[in-house]
C-alpha cells in the first residue's frame, strides 16, 4: 500500500512541478526534507528511547500481566459471549493494554494469537460460514482500531522537533479524542451485537 | 477544560512515578531494566530513519511542486462545509492507509504553520487518536482467513470520523 503511496507522491510531484515550472524547488525540497528526516530522528531518539526504557521496567515487573487481569469486566461487558475461560480473553486483554501503554510490538502477537483464538471458537459454534468474521472479531478490531494508547509519545517528540512552546499539552486533549472515538467504537458494537440477536 | 489540561500537565510524570514505584516494588533492578529498553528505543528510532527519509522527501516533493497547495484549495470548498480545515483531509484520508505517510504531511504542516497553531494543533491530536484502519485490518483479517468482515469496516470508519471531529474542536479550544 505505501508503495502505491510513496510512488505517486514523487511521481505526481514532480509531473506536476515540470507542468508548472517548478522544478528547481522540488530540488531544494527533496534536499531540505531529508535533511529534516535527520534532524527528526535526533530528537527522537531522546524521547523514544526514554520512554522504551520506561516502559521496560513496567514489562519486567509484570505490568501488562497486572492491568491485563484487571481488564476483565471490560471483557465481560464488550463480548458477553466470549465463554468464562476462554483463552482468547487473556489475548485481548494484552493486546488492548499493550496498545494503552503505545507497546506496538506487543500489541500485534497478542492481537494475532487473539484472532486465531477467536477463529477456533468460532470454528466450535459454527455460528457463521467459514470465512465471515465473528462477532467478536468485529467488536475486536473496531476497538483496536478505534486507537487506544493513552499517551501519545512520537508526537510529543514530533512537535518539540518543531519548535512547539509545549509539545506535551496534547497529551490531556489526545486523551479525550481517543476517549471520544473509542466510545463511538463501543457504542456501534454495542447497537451490532444486540441486533444481530444478542 | 481545566481537567484535560491538569492530565496533560502530570499524565507523564505520574505514569512514570507509578511504574518506576512498581519496579522497586517488585525488586527490580530499575535501571538496568530501563538502560536495557532505552537501547531498543535508539535501534527502533535508527529502523525508522530511512523510511522517514524517504517519506518526508516524498512530501516535500508534494509540497514544493504546488502539488499539495492545489489539491487542498481544490478541496477547501468541499471541507468548508462540514468545518474541517482543507489541509487535514489529506492527513485524515492518508492516515486510513499509512500511519508513516500521514505523519508526513503532518510535520508539513507544523513545518508551514507551526505544531501549536491550530492547525497543527489539530493535526496532532487526530493522528494520536486514529489508527490505520485498512492496514490493521488486512493485517488481522488476512491471518485467520476471513475475507467477509461484516461490519468491521463500518464501525472502525465510524470512530475514525468521531476521533477527528473531536480532534477540529479540542484543538479549536486550546
Amino acid at each position: 500500500m505505501l508503495n502505491y503511496i510513496w510512488a505517486f507522491m514523487i511521481i505526481a510531484g514532480v509531473v506536476w512541478a515540470v507542468l508548472h515550472g517548478n522544478i528547481a524547488a522540488v530540488t531544494q525540497g527533496l534536499l531540505d526534507s531529508a535533511a529534516d528526516a535527520v534532524g527528526l530522528c535526533v530528537t527522537m531518539l531522546g524521547v523514544v528511547s526514554l520512554w522504551t526504557g520506561i516502559l521496560k521496567i513496567g514489562e519486567r515487573s509484570g505490568l501488562i500481566d497486572r492491568l491485563a487481569r484487571r481488564l476483565e469486566p471490560v471483557l465481560r461487558f464488550l463480548f458477553p459471549d466470549l465463554p468464562e475461560d476462554h483463552p482468547a480473553r487473556r489475548s485481548i486483554a494484552v493486546n488492548m493494554i499493550a496498545n494503552v501503554l503505545g507497546l506496538g510490538w506487543a500489541a500485534t502477537p497478542a492481537g494475532l494469537q487473539a484472532m486465531k483464538e477467536l477463529a477456533e471458537l468460532e470454528e466450535e459454534r459454527r455460528a457463521a460460514p467459514p470465512g465471515t468474521a465473528s462477532r467478536e472479531m468485529c467488536t475486536f478490531l473496531i476497538i483496536n482500531i478505534s486507537s487506544l494508547q493513552l499517551i501519545p509519545v512520537n508526537m510529543i517528540a514530533y512537535r518539540s522537533q518543531y519548535g512547539s512552546a509545549a509539545p506535551a499539552a496534547i497529551v490531556g486533549p489526545a486523551a479525550a479524542a481517543t476517549a471520544v472515538s473509542t466510545l463511538a467504537a463501543v457504542l456501534f458494537c454495542r447497537v451490532m451485537n444486540s441486533k444481530n440477536g444478542g | 477544560m481545566s481537567f484535560i489540561l491538569w492530565l496533560s500537565d502530570h499524565l507523564i510524570p505520574l505514569t512514570i512515578l507509578y511504574i518506576v514505584g512498581l519496579g522497586v516494588l517488585m525488586r527490580r533492578p530499575v535501571y538496568d531494566d530501563f538502560a536495557e529498553g532505552a537501547k531498543e528505543g535508539v535501534r527502533t528510532v535508527f529502523e525508522v530513519l530511512p523510511t522517514l527519509v524517504g517519506l518526508m522527501a516524498g512530501v516535500g516533493v508534494l509540497r514544493s511542486s504546488g502539488l499539495l497547495d492545489a489539491v487542498c484549495g481544490a478541496l477547501g470548498r468541499w471541507t468548508g462545509v462540514i468545518g474541517l480545515p482543507s489541509q487535514l483531509l489529506p492527513v485524515a484520508v492518508v492516515k486510513l492507509f499509512s500511519s508513516g505517510a500521514a505523519t508526513g504531511l503532518a510535520l508539513d504542516i507544523f513545518k508551514i504553520c507551526g505544531p501549536d497553531s491550530r492547525l497543527g494543533l489539530a493535526a496532532s491530536l487526530m493522528l494520536s487518536c486514529t489508527e490505520t484502519v485498512f492496514y490493521t485490518m488486512s493485517i488481522y483479517f488476512l491471518s485467520v482467513n476471513v475475507k467477509k468482515t461484516r461490519y468491521t469496516l463500518p464501525g472502525a470508519l465510524l470512530a475514525t470520523v468521531a476521533g477527528i471531529g473531536a480532534s477540529v474542536f479540542l484543538a479549536g479550544r486550546m
